[in-house]
């Protein structure tokens, strides 16, 4: 990939990529608590598996040291089996062995790595790869404790009593754990800039986790326990139950480890760091100190800190409602948390999680099971779909010399008609029909406004509304002054991308290279999951905002330009989108960069652009028309 | 395996509980579909119906056919000769079967398809039935069908609502019986389901998460109770239990003899024509949901009471017209209630 990236974050996602992939700039100080933390997190899961564990970190060597760490705690028959992210149904349930079965004659039933792994722990890798149907077993899993069979009549469940290490190498906004599991995972641990040197934390050894395990069923949380939780929740915004439920048997965990009867306030919180503050969504505002936003911890303190706070904000509509009423009470509450605790935590947050739960799973190698036949090749019937014909051709030639080797090596199984092996199995390949994906990117700029903003809000609308009958899917990014922002990451939700526009505010100046790479950034990302992006530019094509941020026309023009043919490089079909009050030159020449079709927004007409946009080309970078 | 949380000890989540029980009283209602942010509960209420119903008798057969309705048996209880003799297959008791469909579940695994390892190792060709045929006479519940792939959300309605599902593939022709109440949960937020499918679910709810810090906490304290003492937690909402299950079974038997009066069917179109919903499948949704309703109150007519209640349930997923409309679709169902009362 050939493509500039910006000096300077120019959106909020770009920001924090950066922050995840630097660890060197964490202040020293953080590494080893960072690594305590960890630890904590890995030793309550060696206590309660079933509570669950994402692990946010890029294989190396500290996440290395870390899951050694695991091997050691654990008592010692607890299976510990690794999950490959890209693992079939068969595979994690059981069924039939195939290869197995066509050379003995008869059914081999594998078991499947759940329920083998019945009483330990599943160490999911590349977790941000996995797809639903893997995710939705495991959860299922989770949730019931056991596994549905269904082979050869028998109808039964076998106990799979499973706790889970997400193993998350993610880093591209989009890539998360599906959130049917990240959900279900209590404890949510970054690893980035944890530093083993100098950590003092001593692992429990396995007798330890024994005797804590046997300890855990007799702790009993009291009522303020569960009520402090319960508040901790409503203050960071978490919507979900399993949230605070998830916290309280970290926190019974915790007590269990320390030979406590209960939870004391350090389990608990213990418990709200690991489990509750990653999934915050607000923070909470303490009244009694207002002016602790306005002035932000220094810098060196925490790089991230009043940058996730920013971030915060505008990612979540619901915050009124489900924070405000509560910020009184968390204060107010007297339990055994003292009261500036929540801020202390907030001051914590990392931004590694910040894009958690917005993300959908990596699903990027999808292959299509139903639409055209376009051929046949080897594979697993289970798989795909059996071409039986293809099957029995490819097994014919073999059938006299496979007779003669099984009469000569095994007497005693009787001789079969068809002799075929696992090799002959042919299954019909499929070409299907791509998902498309409308990403659009909204000039925001006081000249787009002054032109016609509120008419492109209004076209915009209707291709909405198209694309939900068509079942795209719609992404929106807007710029304005100094930088772009992602407004809405790819969604089929609607009223989302609706609310979203509607409450765009206008004004400032247009930093078009930032608006352009945040369009790219978002057609990328869905690319990479099989579907079929456009690119939609709506603007007046008057760039007068470098990528720096810096204002001056010259070079943003240039910065525009570069980030144009970064769109063309990338083979992304695009659309721009005349805003001006006459069509521009520069709106043209920057069509003419990017290979993208060039359409002027037609007066008072959203439908004729809407009628553009289905119409345009999409896919391939050849069939696209150049603008003359 | 591990013991499902009762039904009884739900808190809050009275409209879905509800929603629930009424598919458990007439399950031709025709699905329900529940819709709302993750960790409210749906999984759980939905899993935990099971264990409220009375067990049922069935055929000793893969499908559990219903000995009561010799019509709508499977090949297997018919026997090998067309004849009306029909083949005694012992009957045995199961629980009502309540079915997981997993999401990255393949049309083949839904539906059923050719048992491969017998055809390839036995050169026998024989149906190895599916997901659906495990539902029969119990529920299916499909999470996140908002993100279940078209062709499947499109399957499973069809057979939902002709009660047969037909396999037409790879030489075989099977026909088998398929009753199930559809339940679909989902969160709105990730995707949407295609307004010609929300259509054909007979009720719908909206969850949310309590708001009040009483109720959370609530949820949370009992869900630790059961965690640490499933048998027992279990044990201690047994009462509750059957009395639901005692409702349900009393509902079921009074449910044919409940009336329902011409303008009581009045009402109901006045209210559909008011809200402008689509067909006729509304109101006769609402009318079967209401029916159920007054019998689980042992009421012995069908009043505007009953539709009062019942009409967001029934209706407030056939308005959306408008993709883009904002209004909350259960408060217009419920203002137009308001205005047809004072009317």
């Amino acid at each position: 990939m050939s493509v500039p990236r910006p000096a300077h974050p120019a959106h909020p996602v770009a920001a924090n990529d950066m922050a995840a992939a630097l660890p060197d700039e964490d202040n020293g100080a953080a590494g080893p608590t960072l690594w305590n933390e960890a630890v904590l997190a890995l030793t309550l899961l060696a206590v309660d598996p079933s509570l669950g564990l994402r692990l946010v970190a890029r294989a190396g060597p500290v996440r290395q040291a870390l899951l050694r760490r695991l091997d050691a705690m654990l008592p010692g028959a607890t299976p510990v089996r690794r999950m490959p992210a890209g693992i079939d149904e068969a595979a994690l349930l059981g069924g039939v062995d195939l290869a197995a079965s066509l050379a003995a004659g008869r059914a081999v039933v594998e078991k499947g790595l759940l329920a083998g792994t019945d009483g330990g722990i599943v160490v999911a890798a590349m977790a941000e790869r996995m797809g639903d149907g893997a995710a939705g077993l495991l959860a299922l899993a989770m949730d019931r404790g056991s596994v549905p069979i269904e082979r050869d009549g028998i109808s039964t469940e076998l106990s799979a009593e499973i706790g889970v290490l997400a193993l998350d190498e993610g880093m591209e906004a989009d890539e998360a754990p599906p959130p049917a599991l990240g959900e279900r995972l209590g404890l949510w641990v970054a690893l980035a800039g944890a530093d083993p040197r100098g950590g003092e934390a001593v692992a429990p050894q396995a007798a330890a986790i024994a005797a804590a395990r046997r300890r855990l069923a007799a702790i009993r949380p009291d009522e303020a326990a569960i009520a402090t939780l319960c508040r901790a929740a409503m203050a960071f915004g978490i919507v979900s139950l399993r949230a605070p439920q998830l916290a309280l048997r970290a926190a019974c965990a915790a007590a269990a480890l320390g030979a406590r009867a209960a939870p004391s306030g350090e389990d608990l919180e213990a418990a709200i760091r690991l489990v509750l503050l990653p999934r915050a969504v607000t923070l909470p505002e303490m009244p009694a100190e207002e002016e602790a936003p306005a002035d932000p911890p220094p810098a060196e303190d925490e790089p991230a800190t009043d940058d996730a706070a920013q971030r915060q904000a505008p990612r979540d509509g619901r915050e009124e409602t489900h924070a405000a009423p509560e910020d009184m009470t968390v204060e107010a509450s007297e339990a055994a948390l003292p009261a500036d605790l929540l801020k202390t935590l907030a001051a914590m947050i990392r931004p590694d999680f910040v894009r958690a739960g917005a993300g959908r799973a990596g699903n990027f190698a999808k292959r299509a099971r139903r639409g055209r036949v376009t051929g046949t090749r080897p594979g697993d019937p289970r798989r795909d779909r059996l071409d039986l014909v293809a099957t029995l051709k490819a097994a014919a030639p073999w059938q006299r010399l496979r007779q003669a080797e099984r009469a000569a090596a095994a007497t005693h199984s009787p001789p079969r008609r068809l002799e075929i092996r696992a090799g002959d199995v042919r299954v019909r390949r499929h070409r299907g029909k791509a998902e498309t994906a409308t990403i659009f990117s909204v000039d925001a700029s006081g000249s787009a406004a002054h032109a016609r903003l509120a008419e492109a809000k209004g076209a915009v609308e209707r291709i909405l509304a198209e694309c939900y009958v068509r079942r795209d899917r719609v992404a929106l990014a807007a710029f304005r002054g100094t930088r772009a922002d992602v407004l809405l990451a790819e969604t089929k939700s609607l009223t989302r991308a609706k609310r979203q526009l509607a409450a765009l505010p206008a004004g400032g100046g247009t930093p078009l290279a930032s608006g352009i790479l945040a369009g790219l950034d978002l057609a990328r990302a869905s690319a990479r999951e099989g579907r079929t992006p456009l690119l939609a530019l709506l603007t007046d094509g008057r760039a007068n905002i470098a990528l720096s941020g810096a204002a001056g026309r010259p070079q943003a023009t240039a910065d525009a330009r570069d980030a144009a043919r970064a769109v063309r490089a990338s083979k992304i079909a695009a659309l721009v989108i005349d805003l001006g009050q006459r069509p521009s030159a520069e709106a043209r020449q920057l069509a003419g960069e990017m290979g993208a079709t060039y359409l002027a927004l037609p007066r008072a007409d959203s439908g004729a652009l809407s009628a553009a946009v289905a119409r345009a080309p999409r896919g391939a970078g050849d069939a696209r028309q150049q603008p003359r | 395996m591990r013991t499902l949380f009762p039904f009884a000890a739900i808190v809050g989540q009275d409209q879905m509980t509800l929603a629930l029980t009424i598919a458990a009283v007439d399950p031709g209602i025709g699905g329900v579909l529940v819709f709302g942010d993750r960790g409210t509960g749906k999984s759980t209420a939905v899993r935990a119906l099971a264990a409220v119903l009375p067990e049922i008798e069935a055929a000793d057969c893969p499908y559990h056919c219903d000995p009561a309705r010799p019509d709508e048996a499977c090949e297997t209880c018919r026997g090998p000769k067309r004849g009306r003799k029909q083949k005694r297959t012992g009957t045995i008791r199961v629980t009502v079967p309540v079915v997981d469909l997993p999401l990255g579940a393949t049309e083949d695994r839904i539906a059923g398809s050719l048992d491969l390892e017998r055809a390839l190792s036995a050169g026998e060709k024989r149906f190895e039935p599916g997901l659906l045929a495990k539902a029969h006479r119990g529920f299916l519940y499909i999470d996140e069908i908002n993100l279940l792939e078209d062709h499947l959300v499109d399957l499973l309605l069809d057979v939902a609502a002709s009660g047969e599902n037909v396999v037409e593939r790879e030489g075989l022709s099977v026909r088998h019986p398929a009753r199930f109440v559809l339940i679909g949960s989902g969160n709105p937020e990730e995707g949407e389901l295609r307004p010609q499918l929300l259509d054909r679910f007979g009720l719908s709810v909206e969850v949310k998460t309590p708001q009040d810090l009483k109720t959370r906490i609530e949820v949370v304290k009992r869900r630790d109770a059961f965690e640490r003492d499933p048998a027992g937690f279990t044990a201690r909402y047994e009462t509750d239990t059957s009395a639901i299950r005692e409702a349900i079974l009393r509902a079921r038997r009074r449910l044919d003899h409940v009336a329902v009066p011409d303008e009581t069917l009045e009402k109901a179109a006045q209210l559909s024509i008011r809200l402008g919903t689509d067909g006729l499948r509304g109101e006769i949704t609402l009318m079967r949901a209401a029916r159920a309703f007054a019998a689980l109150k042992g009421d012995g007519a069908v009043v505007w009471a009953h539709l009062a209640a019942l009409a967001p349930l029934a209706l407030s997923h056939r308005l959306r017209r408008d993709p883009l409309d904002e209004a909350g679709s259960a408060t217009r169902v419920e203002r137009a209630v308001g205005e047809l009362a004072a009317a």
